[in-house]
Parts: C-alpha cells; structure tokens; sequence
C-alpha cells in the first residue's frame, strides 16, 4: 500500500497505510478505523443513509456519545430544552436503529466524545479518526490520525468506513525547553497559534516534538493537539511512546493480551524517520515562555499575561486592521490596558481542551482553601466526562471547588460553545479554559479569554488575571 | 446536489478577516435535524438587531446584495467548527459561490458537498473583487467552472486554480457515496488485510 518513498513522516505512514484506492490525481479513497458520532453534527447524516436505503458498513468501529446539547444540572427528569431534547433523542434513535454503540446522558462513560474516545482506549496510535467535529484532532495525541469532519462526510464514512482525501503538507512544530511551574500545555498551544495565525497551518498536519512535548503528559498532549484546528491545520499528532501505551493499556476498548503485545511492536514504529521532509518547521522554545491570555475574538489574539492590549492601528493591512478594531469594540477593551487589569465576571473551567483529570488536579491545587473573588459573578467547573466527574470526586476535588465557591456541574461540553443553558449574557467577560474566544461563542455578546487552568483558577481568586508563576 | 457550471450575480463584500462558522451560522441553529430552512440564520449576530430587526449596515441587508449569490470575503472565510450548517445556510440564502484568498480546510470540502464554489484569489486580486462589488448592483461578477475563470464587470478575468476531482463532482452534481460505493470491492479487499491486525 506505500507509494512513498525514503524516509516518511509520521502522518506520511499512517496515510499511506490507510489507502484503499489512488487515483491518478492523487486524490485517495482513505480507510476510516473509528468513528465517533455526536447529536449536533449526524441526524442529517443518518437521514441521508434512510434515504437511500442504505446501512452503517462498520458499526463495530462507530462510537456515539452526546455531549453538546445537554444541560450540566440534574439530567434524571429528562433533557429540559425541547430542541436539544429532539436532537438527542434523534441520535439514540439513529444509534438504535443502526447497530451503533451509544452512551446516553445518564451513562456514566458518557461526556465530551474527545475526552471518552482516549478514555474507552477507542483511540489508538495509528488508526485514523474521524468525528463531525473539529476538535477531533486532539486524539492525534496519541499518535492518531485524527479531524473533523463535515455532516456530508459522516454519512460517506458511515456507509463506506472511508473517506475522499488528498494527502496534507507536513508540517513540524518542534518544541525545546522545559517551561516554567504553572506554564504548560494550553500556553504552548496558544503561544503556537499566536506565532503562526490561525490560519497559518492551512493544507497541513502538524506533527509537535521536541523536549516540552516529550516531557507533557498524555492529558497535556490532548491539550495541544486539540487546538491544532484553532491553528487551521487538519490533524495534530504527537508520535506515540511509554506515556501514550501506558494511558492506554487496560482501557476498556484498548486490545489486551498478546493483541497488545502485537500493536505495541507495530505502534513502536510510528515516528518519523530520520531525514523525513517536512513542508514546515516552526519552532518554540518553552524555557522562555510566560502565561498566554487571548485579548480579542480569534485564538490568534494571544499575548502575555505580563503585556497589554495591543494596538490595531498598527497593522498596516485595511482589512485586518478594521477586523481587529471590531476585536477590541465587541471585547470592550482598549489598546495598551494591561492585561493583569482586566476585571472578569464568570470563570469557567472545563471543554475537549482542558476538562480531563489532570486539569482539574491543577486547578484544585490553586483554590484549595480558598475563596473565588467576591466580584466575580460566577464560576463554574465542568468535568469532561462522567468518569472523570467520578474520579474527581473520589479524589475530593469536588468539596475543594464547592468549598470554594464553585459550581460542580454534570460531564458535556457546556459552556465551550452554550448550545445548552451554560451561557455567558451580554457583556459578561470570562476567562475560560475552552479552545475558542469568537463572537458570541459562550453567549451573544459575550466576551471570552483563553487561558490555562492554572491561570483560570489564579484569576478565579483575584477576579483579574494574575501570573500564575508569581504565586509560588 | 445542483450542479454548478456558470453563474452570474451581483458579488457581496464581506471585509472581514478570519470569519468564523459561529458567525457564519451561531450554535441556536445547530439543533436542527434538517439540512434546509438555515437561510434566514445566515450571519444572524451581524445581520439582525437585538430586537430582530434588520442591522441595515450589515451589508447583505443593503438592497444591491440582498439578492448576491457570490460572497467576497476576507483572508481565512470558514475557520472554526466543522458544522455543515454554514454551507447550508449560505446556499439556503442563495449564495453559490464564495471568494477569497483562503479557506479553512473542513470547511472548504463541505462547500463542494453541497453544490458551493469556494475560489481562492490572490491578495491583490481580492482587492480588485472587493472594489467591483463595492459598486453595487451596477457590477456583476461571471463565474464560469468548466473555464476556471471569472469575468469581472469591466472585460477583465481571473483565471482560479482547482482540484480536478472536485471541479469533475461540482460540474455534474455528482455524489460522493455512490461513487465510492463502486469501490466496494476495493473496500472489503483492505478490510481482509486488515484483519490481519488482530488489536485494529
């Protein structure tokens, strides 16, 4: 099945092992692992399929969760909103009628379907997954080949197990140095997007390396290639190693046995070769790299905690000029306000980004014993997934947050994009540990700033931004 | 899907950067079950007010464009989410074709899945889009696909380039299931092989 040649990248491997067809243009008939299905991106797709009188050709390999439309209070009398009720309804019905596997809101593995497919051990290093959902790229974490995809091509992959792809450029995003404590994953990832634009990895897939990435655990890594979309590249993907095998083995759906030995030796191969091209290569160093906070309406709006409001008059461009006065208009800022002066209203922790354990450890770390800032409106956690919700509390992070004063919510994706009640009202600022900071995301006229949890759960305490490495 | 081979309309100026598919279509609409009817949600925080009424500022409420079929946008049109329904919504309002020097990728391909041309420009030729359909009704753009061209209102054109697979699907309405279902064969072929990968 290789048609390439010499030394091959990572991604150039996996693709190539997935062809199931080439045509002279190049244009692929590409093999599809998994699968996973969530409420908002497949009722069209299952219509399609009754329409035309056709099945889903691999069951076995789809998984279905909901995850967007849920409310995050008690779910035990039903879902409360007639539209999403009908939706969710819609994709367990699909899921019943097709054969498909579905974890509905009350099932205890259900959550945020990029934080269930690595939890089941359903994501593996070396398959391709594809979703109805741009942030499939975080399970490239685990050495996947991983992206969103559209409604149009769900139902192409639920009748065909495949898709009609061209091969992507490579591109390396090779990142040295250790950061500082309270620095990490979701600084690294913003700071990558700030450099390049958010369109700046357009036509590629963006294999990460280096000593930071090596050095992040699997959690960190899901972080970091999960915006790799908000950085416009098709896939992120980290070569898989100990820590991937390690999160992996065990898991539910993960192989077991002498099948794991098996996929071991085979995933052990998956890194890219000495000499491999690479279309791209953009380095990081993140010995030097402070907290990132995002000021205006696009992920590549990122600056230091330590700076200020940058100034639009400055770009020499009209269009991109006038876009990011709009920016500043609809985010009520002004150029040259520092950033630690920023006054804040909700905090919200959780989303495919940053709701996985470790996020919730860090951020528990920070407000243990502690109280949110009294100026503060709200603040509210998410955990991104049923398992990880019992997890925390086994834990007891649950009492440290409610000790706090947060919010303890049900597992979806909330906030992130409000499709359910989780919204932010006009006007009200959040620092919010999600993957996207546009007009209206969290809320009409709502106004949202990207940052790590630990930078989250700082300015949950002060009601401002503060630099998480000044506390110690 | 409707074919497309020519098409000539009054282009709309978008100049925005980086137009996101939650400005192009924001998440109340996503609940539906149905591909049609996103019409009227096109662009909805930019082109309504708070009450519902109309922004007149917004510029497919002006009346050269409220009929536009081809949209001029800025750098980047279509980042963000992978929602069909910014597709859906253009073509329910009638816009077949989208211009720009780039778009995002997921995006991009759904254009082609429901009959939309995306062209990409370069940045100087954008300028030149931009200042033709700053004129109003008194400019029409002619797109012509089995050409690759575009005819502006004074004689001149724009050759684009395009992946010939898609222009082939776009030009006969083709659909993409039926034609990778003739690849069955081909299909169960991998899934023997892969059989031999007892963990996949």
């Amino acid at each position: 099945m290789t048609a390439t040649k010499g030394p091959q990248t990572l991604y150039d491997k996996i693709f190539d092992d997935h062809v199931v067809d080439r045509q002279d243009d190049g244009t692929c008939l590409l093999y599809i692992d998994r699968h996973l299905v969530h409420e908002v991106t497949s009722p069209q797709a299952f219509e399609g399929l009754r329409m035309t009188g056709r099945k889903v050709r691999a069951p076995e390999k789809t998984l279905a969760v909901v995850d967007h439309n849920i409310q995050t209070t008690d779910r035990s009398k039903g879902i409360q909103e007639e539209e999403s009720r009908i939706q969710v309804e819609a994709l367990a019905k699909n899921a019943k009628d097709f054969g498909v596997e579905y974890f509905n809101e009350l099932d205890k593995r259900q959550g945020i379907v990029h934080i269930v497919g690595p939890e089941q051990g359903f994501t593996l290093p070396g398959t391709t997954i594809v979703c109805g959902d741009s942030h499939t790229s975080t399970h490239g974490a685990f050495g996947a080949l991983a992206h969103g995809i559209g409604t149009s091509e769900v139902e192409h992959v639920l009748a065909t197990q495949t898709l009609i792809q061209k091969k992507a450029m490579n591109m390396l995003v090779q990142v040295d140095g250790t950061p500082a404590p309270g620095v990490g994953a979701k600084d690294i990832t913003l700071a990558i997007i700030g450099e390049i634009g958010t369109a700046g990895g357009t036509g590629s897939v963006i294999e990460y390396a280096g000593e930071a990435i090596r050095g992040l655990t699997m959690e960190g890594r899901m972080t970091v290639c999960n915006m790799s979309i908000e950085g416009g590249a098709r896939a992120g993907m980290v070569a898989p190693d100990e820590k991937s095998f390690a999160y992996l083995k065990g898991r539910p759906k993960a192989p077991q046995g002498a099948a794991w030995d098996a996929a071991v030796r085979y995933w052990e191969t998956l890194r890219s070769d000495e000499g491999a091209h690479f279309d791209r290569i953009v380095r990081l160093d993140a010995g030097n790299l402070p907290p990132i906070v995002s000021w205006g309406t696009s992920p590549e709006d990122v600056i230091s905690v330590t700076g200020a409001v940058p100034d639009p008059e400055l770009i020499a461009d009209e269009v991109k000029r006038a876009s990011k006065k709009r920016a500043l208009e609809y985010m009520g800022l002004t150029a040259g306000t520092k950033i630690t002066d920023i006054p804040l209203d909700v905090i919200w922790i959780g989303s495919c980004t940053n709701g996985r354990i470790e996020d919730l450890r860090t951020v528990a770390r920070i407000v243990e014993g502690k109280k949110i800032h009294e100026s503060l409106d709200y603040g509210m956690i998410v955990p991104g997934s049923g398992l990880v919700k019992e997890q925390a509390e086994a834990e007891g992070l649950d009492k440290i947050f409610i000790a706090a004063g947060f919010e303890w919510r049900e597992p979806g994706c909330s906030m992130c994009l409000g499709m359910n009640p989780d919204q932010l009202k006009p006007g009200q600022r959040a620092a919010s540990t999600s993957n996207r900071n546009f007009e209206g995301r969290q809320g009409y006229r709502g106004r949202t700033h990207l940052v790590s949890p630990a930078m989250a759960a700082a300015a949950a305490l002060t009601g401002r931004f503060v630099d998480v490495r000044t506390l110690g | 899907m409707q074919p497309f081979t020519t098409l000539t309309s009054t282009p709309a100026p978008l100049k925005v950067v980086n137009v996101d598919t939650d400005m192009i279509i924001p998440k109340q609409y996503l609940k539906t079950i149905k591909r049609t009817g996103l019409g009227t949600a096109l662009f909805s925080e930019m082109r309504y007010k708070e009450d519902g009424s109309e922004n007149p500022d917004f510029v497919l409420n002006q009346p050269a464009y409220r009929k536009a079929q081809i949209l001029v946008a800025g750098d980047n049109f279509g980042c963000g989410s992978s929602r069909e329904h910014a597709p859906w919504a253009l073509l329910d309002f009638g816009i077949r074709c989208v211009i720009s020097t780039s778009f995002a990728d997921i995006f991009y391909n759904n254009c082609f899945k429901n009959g939309i041309l995306p062209i990409k420009v370069t940045p100087e030729q954008l300028d030149a889009l931009f200042d033709d359909a700053e004129r109003g009704s008194n400019a029409t753009l002619t797109i012509d696909l089995e050409n690759q061209t575009i005819k502006g209102p004074d004689g001149g054109e724009i050759r684009f380039e395009l992946d010939p697979f898609r222009k082939h699907c776009l030009l006969n309405g083709l659909d993409d299931i039926g034609l990778t279902m003739e690849k069955g064969a081909k299909i169960d072929a991998y899934e023997d092989k892969l059989k031999q990968r007892e963990w996949a």
